[in-house]
């Protein structure tokens, strides 16, 4: 307890002050939000497992430092035959492990950058349909619901069949394919909240719309997206290993679902080369699941108390 | 009769609903095809190793690629009208036959994953809110949420592994042994034994989103008076959670169910081309590699047909297991 | 002999006992109310005869005998068996107390097809029959109906056309009527009435409304932070409230026929709440009694007979 308060106290202190200048009104929950963050076994689990896989992703390099396209062993060694290669090779000689921590960075990077454009197109589009309801709510539900009867997968691979399938053409076509689900919540968030009475109370006092969405609406809107945040991270990540599975991938760079993709060929004799690469995925796509169930146990307390 | 009126209401609701979702479609879909690289002609230009630049232009002018946009436009809204998607010339035959031919495997690839998905969704939620925090539910969440997370087409090829490679007892490649002629019940366990996986496969990350909703619907309907008016009849618990809490619970269940129908077929291009499975999402594959563009727009398109018509029967589904729907 | 006697029951929720040694008997054919504010144990101790209580609460102890045995021994199997066939229930709130994707004729049929080997079509023609009995008008065609096409009263009869399918012995009703308007719940109470008469059976009635008390119970328990602090037959009661909490709500009631029936405040004269009970260690009532003396304070009171009535506070003679 006490060691928790004094690891949580600097941080929340720090919040403090910093909102106090703003003026945010959730400033003093601060603390206890933080406290009941590392209280969550879910929670700190998910980080926990993610924060391992951001690590490989930033020192890649450092761990290995030659390219992990290079030939460098014997082709198809088994996990644990060379101990130099301790996850063995692929039918090219390729470092198993050096691959992996690799294609950690693609799985992260189109991830978190499908995941802020579909944010950001959801939240537009989500804000504006539900403050403004009316007509112009109806057109923009029509477009949502336009691009959620369109198959996700199939409208990527459109949109990378028109551009040329690079990590950020990758990222670009999965956010553009998931921003209809951000929409929808962020709509309903506002609908509800855009009667209530502070923000009743700030249109009386004659702020601008802008002015209100951004600084009234939006941050009490902020729970239910981030928990969808942390899903649509761990979709993205599924969606680009399908995509690099069927090829759809940078050739140059390396990435689980390709490593899949290569090693599918070997499925009778050297079946640990698929087996891998999906292991990390679903490990990888497991943590922001556990993050994103932890987030909704956190911030939205109706406990299953049956 | 009151059902009927209701099962007609609600049907003319999502008529109406859907038709400019279909119109919205179709112009995207024709935006897309503006939007590829290179044109029809072009394409067929490659496909012959070289053309002279009148054969070109007469190649355009024959497909109507000459015109303005607009004009395009509104001729490829006369051809879809008359279900004319085109003519590969690629496959050499028009898109709607190509498309059509596989549209029948998608679906059954889909509803025998759909169903699957459902049926054991279902089971794993109920069980799961039955024993809501003892050990099974806890054992279920975490098998639950590993599903949750693992790419369905990566659950498909260990299935392989352990199938067809280890145990040797379920086909991995198309939808038929080739070069058999099996008729009656051969043929029907020949084609079922080649659904199994692909089915596993696509169902997969599915049974898992139906088995978290389940699991919290159920609970949530544990707290309704209801439920306390079903216990004071007497019924057996059994019976209580079957007819009085599960068909409250499936209500949520369903919304969602047609939800994800859209990401359940964009699953079956995945887990097509890996099982060598001739359908609809394998064929968007294959066009993309033979940079055919009307094929893969026709795919786009009759696929979000599929969902539209797909939707309608949830919305039946829907409307049957909630008399409040479709009235008044 | 009584039909159901509650002896000393004690219930408890986690960091909470809810009632407190309690104990009441019910002949048979007779309306006992229970009255008392929200919150004090009433409805608990109504689902604890059924066994029906929330998952997170415990029997902590006594005994619940109905007609000699005693329901909280009875396996769950025996338990299903007394449930809906000897004694059944109606709750408070008619819109979420019917299964909202059922038909009511399905409602209806399923407790007697429980309870008796009868067809479908003999258990839907019986479920006619009831709602007939109930007074809901062209029943043949209503059995098909869903909760959401009936009205609140109509709901609330649907209930107790539920409740009596199999002629119970006894009834619980909990707040039957404080979710209907004030014509509804007279016709609804009055239909009671009469069902108890005609199939002989007893009820229990829970209500926090005299008025109610007045008109339809034979005898009246009320209680108190869990603990029953005064029994007594209907007239000498309403004639001299002897408990001071007794009292407070005689005084805070305001009369039957008067127009300000449901104005706001019933219990207004009593000062402070049922809360100030928490922690009291003798009689719960002292933080807001009128006649409290600090001996009040040192143990909970019991509960004393004075000839046909008692009541549970020492400072009161007969």
């Amino acid at each position: 307890m006490t060691v928790e308060a004094e690891l949580t106290d600097p941080v929340a202190g720090k919040g403090v002050t910093a909102v106090a200048d703003v003026g945010n009104r959730a400033a003093p929950r601060r603390n206890r939000r933080l406290r009941a963050f590392l209280r969550n076994p879910t929670f700190v689990a998910g980080v926990a497992i993610l924060s391992i896989f951001v690590l490989l992703a930033i020192f890649a390099g450092v761990l290995f430092p030659s390219d992990p396209q290079d030939m460098v062993a014997q082709p198809l060694l088994w996990p644990g035959e060379d101990m130099e290669y301790p996850l063995g090779s692929d039918s090219l000689g390729r470092n198993v492990l050096a691959q992996l921590v690799y294609g950690t960075r693609a799985s992260l990077l189109v991830g978190v950058s499908s995941a802020a454009i579909g944010l950001a197109i959801g939240l537009v589009v989500g804000s504006i349909a539900g403050f403004f309801g009316g007509k112009v709510d109806i057109l923009l539900m029509r477009l949502v619901e336009l691009f959620q009867t369109m198959p996700t997968f199939l409208l990527v691979i459109v949109i990378l069949a028109i551009t040329e399938p690079t990590l950020s053409t990758i990222a670009m076509a999965i956010g553009l394919a998931a921003w209809p689900t951000v929409a929808r919540l962020v709509r309903a968030q506002f609908r509800s909240l855009r009667e209530s009475d502070f923000v009743m109370a700030a249109r009386s006092l004659g702020y601008s719309r802008t002015r209100i969405i951004i600084q009234e609406i939006l941050p009490n809107a902020m729970p239910p997206i981030v928990v969808a945040a942390s899903v649509m991270i761990a979709n993205a990540i599924l969606t680009e290993a399908g995509l690099s599975f069927l090829n759809m991938r940078d050739p140059n760079v390396m990435s689980w679902g390709g490593m899949i993709g290569d090693g599918r060929d070997q499925l009778r004799n050297a079946w640990f080369l698929t087996a891998l690469p999906g292991a990390a995925i679903a490990m990888a796509v497991l943590s922001l699941n556990l993050v994103g169930d932890g987030l909704n146990e956190i911030l939205n307390p109706r406990s299953d108390d049956l | 009769m009151r059902m009927g009126r209701r099962i007609v209401a609600t049907l003319r609701r999502t008529a109406i609903h859907a038709i400019p979702t279909v119109l919205g479609i179709i112009v995207l879909d024709f935006l897309f095809l503006q939007l590829m690289p290179g044109d029809a002609a072009d394409v067929m230009a490659i496909e012959a190793g070289a053309a002279t630049a009148e054969t070109m232009d007469m190649l355009r002018e024959r497909f109507g690629l000459d015109q303005t946009v607009l004009t395009q436009l509104v001729n490829f809204l006369g051809h879809i009208v008359q279900f004319d998607l085109g003519f590969s010339p690629r496959f050499n035959a028009s898109v709607l036959d190509i498309i059509m031919a596989r549209l029948p495997n998608t679906i059954l690839l889909m509803a025998t994953a759909l169903s699957f998905a459902l049926l054991l969704g279902i089971v794993l939620g109920s069980v799961m809110a039955a024993w809501a925090g003892r050990w099974p539910d806890r054992v279920l969440s975490v098998v639950v949420l590993l599903l949750y997370s693992m790419p369905g087409f990566w659950v498909g090829l260990m299935a392989v592994v352990l199938f067809s490679v280890k145990l040797g007892w379920l086909p991995s490649d198309s939808n038929m042994t080739i070069g058999t002629d099996y008729t009656g019940w051969a043929l029907i366990a020949d084609r079922a034994s080649h659904l199994v996986l692909p089915a596993l496969a696509l169902a997969s990350f599915f049974v898992a989103v139906y088995a978290r909703l389940v699991r919290a619907s159920m609970l949530e309907v544990q707290r309704q008076d209801f439920m306390r008016t079903a216990h004071a009849k007497g019924l057996h618990p059994f019976l209580i959670q079957l007819r009085h809490a599960l068909r409250n619970a499936l209500i949520p269940v369903t919304t969602v169910a047609g939800m994800h129908l859209g990401n359940l077929l964009g699953g079956a291009v995945v887990v097509e081309t890996l099982f060598g499975w001739p359908g609809m999402g394998r064929l968007a594959l294959e066009a993309v590699l033979a940079r055919d563009f009307s094929v893969l727009l026709g795919v786009l398109l009759l696929s979000s047909l599929v969902v539209i018509l797909a939707n309608v029967l949830i919305d039946l589904l829907h409307a049957w297991l909630d008399p409040r729907i479709g009235e008044a | 002999m009584s039909l159901l006697e509650v002896e000393k029951l004690t219930v408890a929720f986690p960091g909470q006992v809810a009632v407190r040694e309690t104990s009441f008997a019910i002949a048979p054919g007779e309306t006992l109310a229970l009255v008392g504010e929200s919150g004090c144990g009433k409805s608990v101790t109504a689902f604890s005869v059924m066994r029906l209580l929330p998952p997170n609460a415990t029997v902590a102890s006594g005994r619940i005998l109905f007609d000699g045995t005693d329901l909280l021994a009875l396996s769950p199997a025996e338990m299903r068996e007394v449930r809906g066939k000897k004694i059944s229930l109606i709750q408070q709130e008619p819109m979420t107390s019917l299964n909202p994707v059922l038909s009511i004729g399905l409602q209806i049929s399923e407790v007697v097809r429980r309870h008796e080997k009868v067809s479908r079509k003999a258990a839907r023609a019986r479920a006619v029959e009831l709602l007939d009995l109930v007074s809901i008008p062209d029943a043949h065609r209503r059995v098909e109906d869903y909760p959401h096409n009936l009205s609140g009263g109509m709901r609330q009869r649907v209930m107790i056309a539920m409740a009596v399918a199999c002629h119970p012995k006894l009834l619980i009703a909990d707040e039957p009527t404080t979710a209907l308007d004030v014509t509804t719940q007279a016709q609804v109470l009055d239909l009671l009435d009469d069902l108890r008469h005609r199939l002989g059976m007893a009820v229990l009635l829970i209500t926090h409304d005299l008025g109610v008390v007045a008109q339809w119970a034979d005898r009246i328990s009320v209680m108190y932070a869990g603990r029953i602090v005064e029994q007594a037959a209907i007239k000498p009661f309403f004639a001299e409230p002897l408990h001071p909490y007794s009292r407070g709500l005689m005084g805070a009631r305001v009369d039957v026929d008067a127009d300000e029936h449901y104005s706001l405040n019933r219990l207004s004269e009593i000062p402070g709440s049922v809360g100030s009970a928490a922690g009291e260690t003798g009689c719960s009532f002292a933080p807001r009694c009128p006649i409290v003396v600090p001996g009040c304070r040192l143990a909970p009171p019991p509960l004393i007979a004075h000839g046909e009535r008692a009541v549970a506070c020492p400072r009161v003679g007969a």
